[in-house]
């Protein structure tokens, strides 16, 4: 590595020239898509496929967005893709927390191998259950079903684990304050564990939500109805049609990215600690 | 630090709930708690296994009604099919080069921003944001830069009086194309263990060796790189599995596996088996076979993490 000597030699004195500089460069690199999509879902068709292509739109135009709603149901594929990773992600974070709260927090036989079971669960990736799920899902007759896309995604060993870590740090003396106060087991769940824990059921949620937000391979192979399709199924399609023009695919992969950046903009902190906490910990 | 993967509950507690009225209520509750747990692990986990493997043994087909056991046969076939090894081929050129970039960039950058420089929030967010987005939004951007005629890329190459590629489009570019794309949309991810794991490192340690008159390069590849080995490791072989489970970006980018399949990656292999062609048996065959490699680096993984460096 050729950076260090110069950039580093001493920490904390004189603006560091290189880092900046290499820094500013690189985050150009990584943001120029972004803004390339941006410049183009408002170019018009002459400006794409003129030559030499123009970078900057000589006219703005809206055109490229009504194009999209009128070639797919664009409207359709957002609500399913939100209502689909919304309910996947409520649904899994109840069964992760009431799962994690069993395996911390209560005493009973068998603790151990049902830990160790469900950990072995995490080493078998989703491209070898996906066939023997698509049979099972197509014979209950869950093809092109909003069941059939929402309940094979609720793995929730990787959640429950993330949230084992968290409940272990509650001390048992609260348990025991609330089991005093005449609490039962699910009222300890319920008034005692959730409340004490948001920050990482909120962290467990973003990572949820943005695993099911990104599914691709099952949304893909459950649905053959256009209807029933996903946002990232939806525009995959959108590329394959025959007819498909650049400007029109901006448009739609703007309209696609932009509710999850802002998101991302407002709450940064949250993602960056999500991925230290689960990529550290799994 | 000594911590039981599981283990939790002080043991003088353990003995005290021990037996009684609360044990028995402690059971019923767990029971009662663990039941969603168990249905999705039995239906998502133990199920599909079972009956993948079951099918792996037959000559299940969607096409066709009459499903006879055929014992390994079907392993046979994907053993000996040329469009398999394809497959295993450019999983491992796409594995090799992606680790390799990903991870050098990564470690670079992040000990760029570990450092007191301006703005530096802003170009930590400026490298994540690849990652929050999904995967086929952003194919499609990078789809328009590889175009051969009106692409950027190619635009800037004869601005520079560079010979144009075909990028996607040749069989000698097309898998590296993907590869490039694949590390811009995933560093963000990595830099972020990285610094995490550099801001972890005690100020301390960083002292005494400068005090006693180390280099910054000595303090860097003496001190920080050891320090840093649970997260090399963990990028490094995550990054392993993941690229062998690569679908999305190739699937959206070369539909039909590039020219001469030269983005024929293990999953579009099984994929394009079961479901294009049908042949589930074959599929389920050949993706217990990649489950068997993915395992193998699992298990690799798990021994390297550890054997790490601790300086507590």
């Amino acid at each position: 590595m050729s950076e260090g000597k110069k950039a580093m030699k001493k920490p904390g004195q004189k603006p560091k020239i290189f880092t900046t500089l290499f820094l500013v460069l690189s985050s150009v690199v990584m943001i120029f898509p972004f803004v390339w999509m941006l410049l183009s879902a408002f170019k018009t068709k002459a400006d794409v496929y003129s030559y030499p292509p123009k970078w900057i739109p000589s006219t703005f135009t809206w055109d490229n967005f009504t194009e999209v709603f009128i070639k797919i149901p664009f409207f359709r594929f957002y609500a399913n893709s939100i209502g689909v990773a919304v309910i996947q992600t409520i649904l899994q974070i109840l069964v992760s927390a009431m799962g994690a709260f069993a395996l911390t927090k209560l005493e009973f036989r068998g603790r151990k191998s049902m830990f160790s079971f469900m950990q072995s669960s995490m080493y078998v990736p989703e491209v070898v259950t996906m066939i023997p799920l698509f049979l099972l899902a197509a014979w209950a007759g869950m093809v092109d079903t909003y069941a059939g896309l929402i309940l094979p995604g609720l793995t929730c060993a990787f959640t429950t684990i993330l949230l084992m870590s968290f409940f272990e740090t509650l001390p048992d003396e609260l348990i025991d304050a609330a089991k005093i106060d005449g609490c039962g087991y699910y009222r300890v769940f319920t008034k005692v564990i959730i409340p004490n824990s948001r920050t990482a059921l909120g962290t467990a949620s973003l990572f949820a939500f943005l695993t099911h937000w990104r599914a691709y391979l099952w949304p893909l192979i459950i649905t053959n109805n256009v209807n029933m399709r996903t946002l990232p199924i939806g525009l995959k399609y959108l590329v394959s049609d025959p007819t498909f023009e650049y400007q029109i695919l901006m448009a739609a992969s703007l309209m696609a990215i932009i509710p999850i950046l802002i998101v991302y903009l407002l709450m940064e902190k949250e993602f960056v600690q999500s991925i230290t906490l689960t990529g550290l910990k799994a | 630090m000594e911590t039981d993967s599981n283990g939790i509950v002080p043991r003088v507690r353990r003995t005290r709930r021990k037996g009684g009225l609360q044990a028995r209520d402690q059971k019923r509750a767990a029971a009662v708690m663990l039941t969603p747990l168990v249905l999705t692990l039995f239906f998502l986990f133990v199920l599909p296994v079972v009956f993948v493997v079951v099918m792996s043994l037959t000559n299940w087909s969607l096409t066709n009604t009459t499903r006879d056991f055929v014992g390994f046969k079907n392993f046979l076939f994907v053993l000996k099919d040329g469009r398999f090894w394809k497959s295993m081929g450019n999983t491992i050129y796409f594995t090799a080069f992606k680790i390799v970039l990903d991870t050098l960039l990564a470690l670079f950058i992040a000990v760029l921003l570990d450092q007191k420089v301006p703005f530096r929030r802003l170009f930590r967010i400026a490298h994540f944001a690849p990652v929050v987005v999904p995967i086929t939004a952003s194919s499609l951007i990078w789809l328009w830069f590889y175009d051969p005629g009106i692409g950027p890329f190619n635009q800037i190459l004869t601005t520079l009086g560079l010979p144009a590629l075909q990028w996607l489009y040749n069989e000698k570019t097309s898998l590296l194309s993907i590869i490039v794309f694949s590390v811009w949309k995933g560093l963000g991810y990595n830099v972020i263990l990285f610094l995490a794991g550099l801001q972890s490192i005690p100020e301390s340690y960083l002292e005494a060796a400068r005090i006693d008159g180390a280099s910054e390069r000595q303090v860097f590849f003496k001190i920080k790189m050891p320090l840093l080995t649970p997260v090399t490791s963990f990028v490094i072989m995550m990054g392993l599995i993941n690229c062998l489970k690569v679908f999305t970006e190739v699937d959206v980018m070369t539909p039909n596996h590039g020219p001469l399949e030269s983005t024929l990656l293990l999953v579009s292999y099984i994929y394009d088996q079961s479901f294009t062609r049908g042949k589930m048996g074959r599929g389920a065959a050949a993706s217990l076979l990649l489950f068997v490699v993915v395992f193998a680096f699992t298990l690799l993984q798990r021994a390297v993490s550890r054997k790490s460096v601790s300086y507590e």
